[in-house]
């Protein structure tokens, strides 16, 4: 367990059931759209970008750097917030774990940890690489 | 269609309160509705538009409307968080100009306070229908740890220091003093800001705004019924609005929805802010301030920690005078939603009713600036721009 926390359960929907689906598999997975060749997260059936339903999921390399981050010190235990930038282009909210708190920076290369939650599929959080 | 000129502020109410035991959510509404409507000289039967936002109870316009017993012919309930009220303004003014009604009425109220809220700390639910909920809710983001990213990408990116963030709360602080009813009175110094706890990297508490209760209201009217009313005529003079928000995945948290609302709003005034005499900025913290000032164009993207230092947000000494009220850092912060007592302050000083401590020599055009949302996810921005008549 990275965290003694309980997380939050995510809610699958008709529309993101795939993402949970390989999360469960230990898999990250982004959504890409093939009619403007651009990749987003969350994911969704319609590409925000250009409007197309053309979208199909592709797996991710789950690696990726720090975009930014916080310590949120007034929680008990405190965690971390952050957003990651994966290596495919996409930044997306997540969590980081396993690490010193006190080390950690923007840029820092990272990798994906599947962090389980209460009662719900697991979720991406990030651990320094 | 332009707004300029079409409308004018002529009632202005803040309520006193700051926490609302004993006083019910409609109660306020309706007690802020009848200030600023007895500040403007009106009554509730001068009322035909009203506006109101998610912070009223029920059916929201509808359940107000029903209570104060107004008689619409047009009715606005956009809601976009803490700048809604500003937008409001801004709806009226077009409303007015289409012919739609001649008297506005805005309301604002909330008692996060009495209700044992945690505003900024705890997260928040806004139900598994919301498509974010399950990508963002498992990471535990709050209103400070959204806003402490973005103040530690802009550190990385320009080199922000948490000393320049503490100027804002310093200003803010000089202002409360002369607020009877600020929260925080007291004057604080830049080693006071840095030196409290910290809530989220790097966001200190006294970075943070105050959770209150309480309210307030704006009466806009047509130019025609400002001038038969006793009160200094404040014109609106130019508006703009815009949403920002993750953009598929492109985030970027260096700057907000401001980088489009404030050209829109300048544009329709006719004005820049170099003419802004006066500026009410939405300080839900200090880095929103920051930020905001960046984006409306008051410096350059990058040199805000420079612009706010060594107290150049005071009145009196500084060359943009802010939140002379005090703000959210330091005098209210009403149902978590910060947009209406920006204006109400911005009208005190085009009116010459700021406390004479931080009242700004010859204010005829002021700005106010509303954030609501969150600059972490997905947030509105709505400028405002007034002018003396």
């Amino acid at each position: 367990m990275a965290d003694a926390r309980k997380i939050f359960a995510p809610t699958p929907t008709p529309e993101t059931q795939p993402f949970w689906d390989a999360a469960a598999k230990g898999q990250l997975r982004v959504k890409h759209c093939t009619a403007c060749g651009r990749a987003h997260h969350y994911p969704r059936p319609i590409c925000p970008f250009c409007g197309s339903d053309r979208t199909e999921w592709k797996d991710a390399t789950g690696r990726g750097v720090i975009y930014s981050f916080s310590v949120m010190r007034r929680a008990s235990p405190p965690y971390v917030i952050a957003y990651v930038t994966l290596d495919e282009g996409v930044t997306m909210m997540t969590g980081l774990v396993d690490c010193d708190f006190d080390a950690l920076r923007i840029g820092q290369p990272v990798r994906v940890v599947w962090t389980p939650t209460d009662g719900g599929p697991p979720v991406p959080m990030f651990t320094p690489r | 269609m332009s707004i300029r000129d079409q409308a004018c502020i002529v009632g202005v109410f803040e309520h006193p309160t700051r926490k609302a035991d004993g006083i019910s959510l409609a109660q306020l509404h309706a007690e802020v509705a009848r200030g600023a409507l007895a500040d403007a000289g009106l009554t509730k039967d001068d009322v035909d538009g009203y506006f109101c936002a998610g912070d009223a109870p029920g059916l929201g316009g509808l359940s107000m409307a029903d209570y104060m017993g107004l008689r619409l012919r047009h009715i606005d309930t956009t809601e976009t968080g803490g700048s809604s009220y500003v937008v409001h303004v801004a709806h009226a003014a077009e409303a007015i100009a289409a012919g739609r009604c001649d008297v506005a009425l805005v309301t604002l109220a909330g008692r996060p306070r009495a209700e044992g809220m945690a505003t900024g700390t705890a997260p928040r639910n806004y139900g598994a229908a919301a498509p974010d909920v399950a990508f963002e809710a498992p990471f535990a983001p709050t209103v400070v740890n959204q806003y402490a990213m973005a103040a530690m990408r802009h550190m990385h990116e320009f080199g922000t220091t948490s000393e320049q963030l503490a100027w804002i709360k310093v200003a803010a602080s000089h202002h409360a003093q002369h607020n009877p009813h600020a929260m925080l009175r007291e004057v604080v110094t830049v080693a006071d800001v840095v030196g409290s706890p910290m809530i989220s990297d790097p966001l200190h508490r006294l970075d943070c705004c105050v959770i209150s209760d309480g309210g307030g209201a704006v009466i806009v009217a047509r130019p025609e019924v400002a001038k038969r009313l006793k009160r200094p005529i404040v014109k609106v003079r130019g508006a703009g609005e815009a949403v920002k928000h993750q953009m598929g995945g492109q985030v970027d948290l260096t700057y907000t929805g401001a980088r489009w609302s404030g050209p829109a709003a300048f544009e329709t005034a006719k004005v820049t802010p170099a003419d802004i005499k006066y500026a009410s900025i939405y300080d839900s913290f200090t880095i929103t301030v920051l930020i905001t000032l960046e984006d409306l164009g008051f410096c350059k993207k990058g040199e805000g920690g420079r612009f706010v230092s060594d107290g150049n947000l005071i009145a009196g000494t500084g060359r943009l005078p802010f939140n002379t009220d005090g703000g959210g850092l330091c005098n209210n912060h009403p149902a978590n939603r910060g947009g209406m007592t920006k204006v109400i302050e911005a009208v005190r000083q085009l009116r010459g009713e700021a406390h004479p401590a931080v009242q700004v020599k010859n204010c005829d055009l002021a700005l106010a600036h509303g954030t609501g949302g969150s600059l972490g996810t997905r947030h509105a921005s709505a400028t405002l721009v007034m002018e003396r008549g």
